[in-house]
């Protein structure tokens, strides 16, 4: 019976804040036509979620409907949109990140377009105008507290301490070639050590990581913290992993999570969505991409995907603000050094750490 | 019209796999070999890979057949108590998610990250269906033979070994011929409770494939897959028909209570075969119930009306009617299809083999090279097939259908043909004929064959992810949606969820059971 006035009360307000943004995508998506609703099919990676209501609300004011198709992880939709290219099966693609992205652009897989909201201007120059940036976040490793306080070692704090051997067999990672966090660490040590990155994964090795294929198997099951039932204080995981902890908990919630970041060797991802070159429905989908960096999705963000919003002033849940960290110096690396080297990269670390 | 009717009969699975398998296939063999693909040929890592993956499964059907059979004789020869159950139990592994069932391993097995790993949770999914495809014909078997054999002063081993196993051998070849398929293929399993070090061809396929859009090393690993496939598939053929005997099988299953030594070894390994199957799931139900640190229904109560608002919420009610609608679309698929292909397998003078290599092809091979291929077959063919409901309970169906003719032809084949003569004589017509005299046989088979392609496309994962998405999630891709969160509700929910899958998959299994036609009068049509 609470859930229900939970959810009553939560339509409400959002209903309340949404009526002043949805006018603006309410009058691009009406000049097709108002008496039939328009409707765009948005492609998105299997975690992408937001409010039902949220989506209610768009629908009832802008004549525009939507689907929203989960068709696998990242790569997998991005590969498919690049094979498809010119002839797509959706009109929006959410879901192509840093590492992806330059794979999308030389394709083609976009007709450009970067909604004009007020966002993040290093994140609206990471879409290099073709795509407009929807949230971002740090892949880091995740620390069990609990398990370092008991045995009273001090938590790393540098990617260099991992292969302390005071550290030894307390990693997991999870394979580059199977995983989207896994290549996003992979891609942290190369930006942090350059030519030497192979050197580094040998240390890694000797001092036994453990690598497993995916973030279920290695956050679930090897990990010791955040409810996984392993015996490992030290995955690499998100930074924002630490907050969902607490919001999935079981009631009563804890006061802080048993997890927290290590700062330090984070890869920032960004999210981006693009219109598919190709679709019947260019404005509609150009309205959906607006809406998606509207207020209201925006602030929505960060409690369904566990990201931070690409928009500027958005206003942040608490459980963000008390535990979501955000590395103060994130590695990237150039998007066209990604999509050059990453299959040499993943080949490489393979031999290394596997054979 | 007696030759014209097992072709027509032949022509609809023929098309089905042709559209479902061979045209994607081609496609995306055409649009993938190039000059460059004879780089995976020449490079010893391929050959490494194929060397593996033939071995573990090798080894996976090896053992899932010793270990079913004593289970499979026990089940359905002897009278066992809670019977139904204890066969609903075997096959629950069947509908699990892999991922569900590796976390589970991960968790239970001391070597979790070993080739061994894989081995047994290969045993733990496929022994199930072993158990059925060979207890169904050891059901029906004409036990004369062992007698005549016990009478010539045989003792129970030797009358096993020249009554009763040269009937059965059949039956055991078409079941390791699954597993093989099944192994051979398999990817979750393989993906979650493996050594990240030693990859099958599978997964080398989805990694080049899904990952690095590498189409040329796809297409040359999928011809390496599909060569292996088709030489498993002809020596199993050739094994079947050289060794089926006419006339085995008696109309109704005659089970009596164990007695002596052999028996009761057999039943005690029924019982730790389901025991073994049994850990697993308690530990599915032990995750479940956990909250914090007591116990409760917390997750049941979320996982059927979510209190998450959010597009990914799924309530348990919603996706099971989802996962129901296609199970029924595609078990009635997969059940016409391959009784099609049975009767017109068994009716075939000539080309038995080949119609019967065609109709299981569809389980060996890459489901993610299937999945490309439609996709490039979309693109560029004339047909749009991307986002169509149907390709999911098709892509279920066609992992199903062969399923059906293994448990159906043996017994088909088994029923002597005089009896049709001699319908014949008294005047039926042919169809009238194969009615009389196959058709109670075959209804039960049927049966047994549409409860298990229930099981598959209730639990299917794999081949419907890469075939196509639902925007509705079916429960097993709900289960890993839950699982790739952090936080113990997802995991919670997860695990009740797959609870929740286990209690409706063995309700209508044990339903399928009782529905099961049961032929009244045991008449004498036990062979000669």
């Amino acid at each position: 019976m609470l859930a229900t006035v939970g959810f009553a009360s939560a339509g409400l307000i959002l209903a309340a804040c949404g009526g002043s943004a949805s006018t603006d995508s309410a009058t691009t998506g009406a000049t097709t036509n108002a008496a039939d609703p328009v409707n765009v099919r948005v492609i998105t990676h299997d975690s992408f979620a937001l409010s039902e209501a949220l989506v209610a609300e768009f629908e009832a004011t802008s004549n525009i409907t939507i689907d929203f198709i989960p068709a696998g992880d990242a790569g997998e939709i991005v590969n498919r949109a690049v094979l498809a290219s010119g002839n797509p099966d959706g009109d929006v693609l959410f879901g192509v990140d840093t590492t992806l992205l330059s794979r999308a652009i030389d394709a083609e897989v976009f007709e450009p377009y970067v909604s004009p909201a007020p966002l993040r201007p290093a994140l609206v120059d990471a879409g290099q105008g073709i795509v407009t940036p929807i949230d971002d976040g740090d892949v880091c490793i995740n620390i069990d507290d609990e398990w370092f306080a008991e045995n009273d070692i001090a938590p790393p704090t540098t990617l260099g301490d991992l292969v302390d051997p005071q550290y030894a067999e307390l990693l997991v990672v999870q394979n580059p070639a199977t995983s989207s966090p896994g290549l996003a660490f992979l891609m942290a040590t190369v930006a942090r050590y350059g030519e030497e990155w192979p050197n580094y994964w040998t240390q890694l090795r000797s001092n036994g990581v453990l690598v497993v294929n995916g973030w279920s198997e290695a956050y679930q099951s090897e990990f010791s913290g955040g409810g996984g039932t392993g015996d490992r204080p030290l995955v690499v995981s998100y930074a924002t992993s630490p907050p969902a902890e607490i919001v999935y908990a079981a009631d009563p919630k804890p006061l802080a999570p048993s997890t927290s970041v290590m700062l330090d060797g984070c890869f920032r991802q960004i999210e981006f969505a693009g219109v598919l070159r190709g679709t019947p429905v260019p404005e509609a989908a150009q309205s959906v991409i607006d809406w998606l960096v509207s207020e209201q999705v925006q602030a929505d963000i960060p409690l369904t995907m566990f990201v931070f919003p690409a928009r500027e002033g958005v206003t942040l849940p608490d459980v963000f603000v008390d535990f979501a960290q955000r590395s103060p110096t994130p590695l990237d690396i150039d998007p066209s050094t990604i999509a050059a080297d990453r299959d040499t990269w993943v080949e490489e670390w393979t031999q290394i750490v596997l054979r | 019209m007696r030759r014209l009717a097992p072709l027509l009969l032949a022509a609809l699975p023929i098309i089905a796999v042709i559209a479902l398998v061979a045209i994607p296939l081609v496609t995306l063999l055409s649009e993938g070999l190039r000059p460059s693909s004879w780089q995976v040929f020449s490079s010893g890592s391929t050959w490494r890979v194929l060397v593996y993956t033939v071995s573990q499964a090798l080894v996976s059907t090896v053992l899932s057949v010793i270990i079913a059979l004593p289970a499979a004789y026990a089940l359905y020869r002897l009278r066992l108590p809670a019977r139904r159950i204890l066969l609903a139990i075997v096959t629950i592994p069947f509908v699990l998610p892999t991922v569900v069932v590796g976390l589970a391993f991960r968790e239970l097995l001391p070597f979790a990250g070993t080739t061994a790993a894989i081995i047994v949770a290969h045993v733990f999914f496929n022994v199930g269906l072993v158990i059925r495809v060979v207890g169904s014909v050891w059901g029906q078997l004409d036990t004369r033979y062992a007698v005549v054999a016990s009478c010539l002063g045989a003792n129970r081993w030797q009358a096993f070994v020249h009554g009763s196993w040269p009937l059965l051998r059949p039956a055991v070849t078409a079941a390791s011929m699954l597993v093989f398929l099944f192994t051979f293929t398999s990817f979750g399993v393989v993906l979650v409770v493996g050594d990240p070090a030693l990859p099958t061809i599978e997964v080398e396929i989805y990694q080049r494939a899904v990952q690095r859009l590498d189409l040329d090393g796809a297409a040359a690993l999928t011809i390496i897959q599909l060569v292996v496939v088709v030489v498993a598939l002809a020596i199993a053929t050739k094994l079947q028909q050289h060794l089926t005997v006419r006339g085995i099988i008696t109309e109704t299953a005659i089970r009596r209570g164990p007695h002596g030594l052999t028996d009761y070894a057999a039943t005690a390994a029924t019982f730790i075969v389901v025991v073994a199957i049994i850990i697993p799931l308690g530990s599915l139900v032990s995750a479940s119930m956990r909250v914090r640190d007591s116990w409760g229904l917390t997750w049941y109560v979320e996982a059927i009306s979510p209190s998450d608002t959010s597009t990914r919420a799924t309530s348990a009610a919603e996706a099971l009617l989802t996962s129901a609608r296609y199970a029924v679309v595609a078990t009635v698929i997969a059940v016409t299809l391959g009784v099609f292909a049975a009767i017109a397998v068994t009716l075939l003078r000539r080309g038995q083999a080949s119609l019967d290599t065609v109709v299981t092809l569809p389980l060996g091979v890459s489901a993610v090279s299937i999945g490309l291929g439609l996709l490039l077959f979309s693109i560029s063919g004339p047909i749009d097939l991307r986002g169509w409901w149907l390709l999911v309970p098709l892509g279920q169906a066609m992992v199903a259908m062969p399923i059906v003719v293994r448990i159906v032809l043996p017994v088909l084949r088994s029923i002597d043909p005089r009896l049709r003569d001699v319908a014949a004589t008294l005047g039926a017509s042919p169809f009238r004929a194969w009615v009389a005299v196959d058709g109670p046989l075959a209804l039960r088979a049927t049966a047994v064959s549409a409860g298990l392609a229930c099981a598959v496309s209730l639990g299917e994962f794999g081949a419907t992810a890469f075939l196509a998405r639902a925007d509705t999630p079916t429960v097993p891709v709900q289960i890993v949606r839950l699982l790739s969160r952090p936080g113990e509700a997802n995991l919670g929910q997860a695990a009740a969820l797959s609870v929740i899958l286990i209690v409706v998959t063995a309700v209508i299994i044990g339903l399928a059971e009782r529905a099961r036609p049961r032929t009244s009068q045991p008449t004498a049509t036990g062979g000669w």
